[in-house]
C-alpha cells in the first residue's frame, strides 16, 4: 500500500508539474520544457529570408496580455515575418524572478543570439547570468542600465510621452474634471506613464483633479477593479492604467460608462465602446538596431529608447469611438511637439 | 482630512469590502467543511483557478452567467473528488498533495485559457440586484443591498453552513470524524464517506468562488486569484473553524483591503508608505492568527489519514 501511495503521489506530482509547465502560449507553437518553466517556440521555419538569427523572450505575464508582454512578442513577430529573425521563442508568465532566471540561462545555453529579459525585475538575474555567456547578447528593460557588461543592451520606453498626449485628450473629454489612473507598483515604465498622463491632464486643465492609485501589484485584477470603482465613486469619468492587471479596471469603466485610455498594446478589443485610444509600443525598430549591432560583432553596451521621434511609440485610436476633431488635434499637436524635440 | 472620512467614503469602502470578501468567504467556507472532518486541502487556490476559467469560458460560450457559475462549481466538485481520492483513499501527505492540486490548477487553467481563448475577451458580469425597500435606505442600502445575487447567496451560505455543521447528523458526523475518527468508525460512521463528502463540498465551493471572481470581474487572466485560495485557508484558522468566524475574517480582510485602496485613491496614505499599507491586510491576518493561536483548538485529527484498526 505504501508503495502504491508513493507511486500515486509521484504520478500526481508529475501531472501537476506538467500542467504548470505547459501553461505558456503561442498559437502555432511547439512546446518544450526548459527546466521548471515552460517554453513555447514559434515555428522555426523562416518563410522569408535566410536569416538564422534566433531571439528568445522571457516575460512576466502572458504573451497575449494586451499589455506589456504582448508588445514585445508582437515586435519580434514583426521581425520574424520580415525575415530579419528566423526563430522567436517565448517563456511567458514568469512572475517569479527565479523561474525567469532559469529560462534566461537555458536560452543562452541553447545558443540563442539575443535573449530578452522583458522586465525591470530581471536586472539582477541578468547581471549574474550575462558574464557566464560572453558570446550571447542579452537585452532587458525598461531601465537605462547595462551594468558595464559588453554583452548587455538595455531599453526603455518614453511612456511619459504617450501618457502626456492621452492625458491631454482625457482632460479635454472629461465632463466631471476628475480623472483616475490605476497603477501597479510605482517603478519604471508604469511610473513614467502615470506621471506623464497626470502631467498631460494638468497641462490641458490645471483645475482638473487627478486620482492616482498604485495598487502595489502587477497581477491583482480584483484590486485594480476595486480601485477603478473607487475612482468612479469619486466622480472620475475618464480612466487609464498601466500593466496587465488593468483588465479589471477596464471592465469597471465599461460597466460604468467611463472612458478608457490604454497603454503598451492596443486595448480597444477589451471595450470598444469606451476605449478612446491606446499608446502602443513598437519595439521592432530598436530590436532591429540591436540585431544589426550583434551581426556586426557588438553584443551590448548600449541603451535604447522608444519614443514618438523614432516611431517606437504610436497612438492608436479606436475607430469606433467618435473622438471630436478638436481633441484629436490637441493630441496631434502634442505628438508633433515631442517629435520636434526628439 | 475631514473631507476624507465622510459617510460617502465609508459607504464605498464597505460596499467594496463585501465584494472583495465574497470569493474568500465561499472558498474558506468550503475548506471549513474539509478541515472540520480532518482533511486539509492546500489546493484551494488551484481549484479556484480552474473554477474561474471554467466559469469564464462557459459564460463566453453561452452568454449566461448562471451557466458559468454552475460550470465552475462542477469543475470544483470534480477536483474535490480528486482531492478526496488522493488524501482519503490513497492517504497521500495532505500538504504535498494540496500543493500538487494547486500547481495543477494554476497550470491547467492558464493552458486552457491560452489554447481555447488566447487574448482576453470580456464577458457579461452578474447583474446587480437591488433588494426592494432595503436598497433605498440611505447609505445602508448602497452598502449592503445593492449587490449581485451571488453576494447575497454567499452570505446566506454562512448560517446554512452553521446549521449543517452544528445541527444536523451529517454535521455531527463531520465533527466526530475530524476529532476522533476511530470512535466515529466504531459507532458506524463512514469516515471515508464523510471525508469524501466534505472534500466535494469544499471543492464545489472553491470552484464557485473562482467562477464568482471571474464572472464578477468579467475577465480571466493567468493566475487570476492572485493567491486568494491560500488566504482562504488562513481564514479558516482565523475563524477558528467556525463559519461565522470565517465570515468575520473574510470581511475584515476585505475591509482592510478596501480601506487601504480608498485611502490611497484619496491620497491620505502618502505614496512612499504605499507598499507598507498594501501589506496591512496580511499583517492584520497574521496578528489575529497569532492572537487566536492556542485560544481555539484545531480538529484533533486534522491532516491525519484514517486507517481502520490502526
Amino acid at each position: 500500500m505504501k508503495k502504491t501511495r508513493t507511486r500515486v503521489a509521484i504520478l500526481f506530482a508529475i501531472i501537476a508539474l506538467i500542467a504548470a509547465a505547459c501553461s505558456s502560449s503561442s498559437d502555432d507553437a511547439t512546446e518544450t520544457t526548459v527546466a521548471s518553466v515552460s517554453t513555447t517556440e514559434a515555428a522555426t521555419d523562416s518563410t522569408s529570408g535566410g536569416s538564422d538569427f534566433k531571439i528568445a523572450i522571457v516575460a512576466p505575464s502572458a504573451s497575449n496580455d494586451l499589455s506589456w508582454t504582448q508588445s514585445m512578442v508582437d515586435a519580434t513577430n514583426v521581425l520574424k515575418e520580415s525575415g530579419i529573425v528566423s526563430e522567436v521563442a517565448v517563456t511567458d508568465g514568469t512572475f517569479v524572478v527565479d523561474d525567469a532566471a532559469v529560462a534566461i540561462r537555458a536560452y543562452a545555453a541553447d545558443g540563442y543570439d539575443l535573449v530578452i529579459a522583458h522586465g525591470s525585475q530581471y536586472g539582477g538575474s541578468l547581471e549574474e547570468i550575462a558574464p557566464d555567456f560572453p558570446d550571447t547578447s542579452f537585452a532587458w528593460g525598461t531601465k537605462a542600465e547595462t551594468f558595464g557588461l559588453p554583452n548587455v543592451y538595455s531599453y526603455e520606453a518614453a511612456s511619459n510621452e504617450g501618457g502626456e498626449v492621452m492625458g491631454i485628450m482625457a482632460a479635454a473629454l472629461s465632463e466631471s474634471g476628475v480623472i483616475g489612473i490605476v497603477g501597479p507598483i510605482e517603478v519604471g515604465d508604469a511610473k513614467l506613464f502615470v506621471d506623464g498622463f497626470k502631467g498631460g491632464v494638468l497641462k490641458q486643465d490645471p483645475a482638473a483633479e487627478v486620482l492616482v492609485n498604485y495598487i502595489d501589484s502587477f497581477s491583482d485584477v480584483a484590486l485594480a477593479s476595486e480601485a477603478a470603482t473607487s475612482m468612479i465613486g469619486s466622480d472620475a469619468d475618464v480612466l487609464t492604467g498601466s500593466a496587465q492587471m488593468t483588465v479589471g479596471a477596464v471592465g469597471v469603466a465599461k460597466a460604468e460608462g467611463a472612458l478608457w485610455f490604454g497603454t503598451n498594446a492596443n486595448q480597444t478589443v477589451l471595450a470598444p465602446e469606451i476605449v478612446v485610444a491606446s499608446q502602443v509600443y513598437h519595439w521592432e525598430g530598436i530590436l532591429e538596431e540591436m540585431i544589426d549591432n550583434i551581426n556586426g560583432g557588438v553584443l551590448g553596451g548600449e541603451i535604447f529608447r522608444i519614443e514618438f521621434a523614432n516611431d517606437g511609440l504610436v497612438i492608436e485610436y479606436n475607430d469606433d469611438f467618435d473622438l471630436p476633431s478638436e481633441v484629436k488635434q490637441l493630441a496631434d499637436d502634442a505628438i508633433a511637439a515631442f517629435k520636434a524635440e526628439g | 482630512m475631514s473631507d476624507v472620512f465622510t459617510i460617502a467614503v465609508l459607504v464605498a469602502v464597505v460596499a467594496s469590502a463585501i465584494r472583495l470578501a465574497v470569493p474568500l468567504l465561499l472558498a474558506s467556507l468550503g475548506e471549513t467543511f474539509g478541515q472540520r472532518s480532518g482533511v486539509l486541502n492546500l489546493g484551494v487556490d488551484g481549484i479556484m483557478l480552474l473554477g474561474a476559467f471554467t466559469g469564464y469560458y462557459a459564460v463566453l460560450k453561452t452568454g449566461n452567467v448562471w451557466v458559468g457559475l454552475l460550470a465552475g462549481s462542477l469543475i470544483g466538485l470534480i477536483l474535490g473528488l480528486a482531492s478526496a481520492l488522493i488524501a482519503v483513499t490513497l492517504k497521500a501527505e495532505q500538504g504535498i498533495s494540496g500543493i500538487g492540486i494547486y500547481l495543477f490548477g494554476l497550470g491547467m487553467s492558464d493552458l486552457l485559457f491560452q489554447k481555447l481563448v488566447g487574448t482576453p475577451i470580456p464577458i457579461d458580469t452578474f447583474p446587480q440586484v437591488d433588494i426592494p425597500i432595503l436598497s433605498s435606505i440611505p447609505y445602508i442600502g448602497e452598502m449592503f443591498f445593492q449587490h449581485s445575487l451571488v453576494i447575497y447567496l454567499a452570505f446566506a451560505a454562512v448560517p446554512l453552513a452553521m446549521f449543517v455543521i452544528n445541527r444536523t447528523t451529517f454535521g455531527m458526523n463531520i465533527r466526530a470524524v475530524g476529532e476522533y475518527p476511530e470512535a466515529a468508525d466504531t459507532l458506524g460512521v463512514s469516515v471515508t464517506g464523510v471525508r469524501y463528502a466534505t472534500q466535494m463540498i469544499g471543492g464545489t465551493l472553491a470552484g464557485a468562488a473562482g467562477a464568482v471572481l471571474a464572472i464578477s470581474l468579467g475577465i480571466f487572466q493567468q493566475n487570476l486569484t492572485n493567491g486568494a485560495g491560500f488566504i482562504a485557508i488562513a481564514l479558516v484558522y482565523f475563524g477558528a473553524w467556525r463559519p461565522a468566524g470565517v465570515m468575520a475574517g473574510a470581511l475584515l480582510f476585505g475591509f482592510v483591503n478596501a480601506l487601504v485602496l480608498e485611502l490611497k485613491t484619496l491620497e491620505v496614505i502618502p505614496r512612499d508608505l504605499s507598499n507598507l499599507a498594501a501589506m496591512a491586510p496580511a499583517i492584520i491576518t497574521i496578528l489575529v492568527l497569532a492572537f487566536a493561536a492556542g485560544r481555539f483548538k484545531a480538529p484533533a485529527a486534522l491532516t491525519k489519514p484514517f486507517t481502520r484498526g490502526k
